[in-house]
């Protein structure tokens, strides 16, 4: 689909997960960026991954309740 | 002297509980919302939060890097959601399978789905489908995970931690962090295609079934 000499999209979509979460080593990742670079098919991929993970991580955000607060402070407060 | 000092050393001080209290202040949110993924209900959450919190505070002369206070604390969170389940007996560990509309087994990606030529959109695909997202869709595919890839995608896609910091929170090993996160991601993105297909028929409409 690219005409990227590094990886073609099969590595690229193979690695993408680990690329969003930086967990390859810096030649891999640096690899991914110039293919993504080339490909359009594989950025609209990644972006999308991203904007998906941008709503997932909201939901692991959440705000506790008063008397929850009202808790932890005791415990703090008794130690 | 007082930065030189260990934490536990002056853990009966003002200045010592102001630093506790500032730092639980600093992951509260996270805190709870992993808390509430994991119990799935509000009075477990703040129970286990509760608990988490209590054991912190017992056992701070452990964190001897203040600089790891989120990473730590999510441990003692994550072991004690491990205590509570083995307690009440309830852990499930339920292998999770991911099956195409056909019934195969493989994975299922979203992207790959709102790209088939038989599918009809409106628009920008991709954009259409995240509008038509709600929190509550991302809630429900969570919760229906098995606990164990349930735990990865809480600690790996809602809370940012590394796939080092899951894999030494859980004490299993990164590649298993790695593959369950991959099943989990796959299983999450079908249970979002169907959960807006249920919700807004009429949007996703496949040619085929005409």
């Amino acid at each position: 689909m690219s005409d990227d000499n590094t990886i073609n999209c099969e590595e690229a979509l193979k690695r993408l997960f680990r690329f969003l979460d930086h967990d390859l080593d810096r030649h891999r990742h640096a690899e991914m960026e110039t293919h993504l670079a080339r490909c359009k098919s594989c950025y609209s991929r990644v972006e999308f991954e991203k904007r998906l993970h941008g709503h997932l991580r909201e939901v692991g955000q959440q705000l506790p309740s008063d008397a929850l607060r009202q808790r932890i402070k005791k415990l703090i407060g008794e130690q | 002297m007082l930065e030189l000092t260990r934490i536990g050393e002056m853990s009966t001080t003002t200045t010592e509980q102001k630093w506790l209290e500032q730092a639980l202040t600093e992951v509260l949110n996270d805190l709870y919302g992993a808390a509430l993924r994991l119990s799935k209900n509000t009075a477990d959450a703040e129970d286990l939060v509760g608990d988490t919190v209590a054991k912190a505070i017992k056992c701070i002369d452990s964190l001897l890097d203040r600089s790891s206070f989120r990473p730590w604390i999510f441990r003692i969170l994550t072991n004690t959601f491990f205590t509570e389940c083995r307690r009440r007996n309830t852990r499930a560990e339920t292998p999770l399978e991911v099956c195409d509309d056909d019934g195969q087994e493989g994975e299922f990606w979203l992207f790959d789905k709102l790209h088939q030529p038989f599918l009809l959109w409106w628009g920008n695909p991709e954009q259409e489908f995240l509008n038509s997202l709600l929190r509550d869709d991302l809630v429900r595919a969570v919760d229906r995970l098995p606990e164990q890839y349930r735990m990865v995608v809480v600690l790996s896609e809602l809370e940012g931690f590394s796939y080092q910091e899951v894999a030494e929170m859980l004490d299993i090993p990164v590649g298993t962090v790695r593959s369950r996160l991959s099943r989990a991601r796959s299983s999450l993105q079908q249970e979002l295609w169907h959960h807006v297909q249920d919700r807004e028929p009429g949007k996703l409409l496949d040619t085929r079934s005409e």
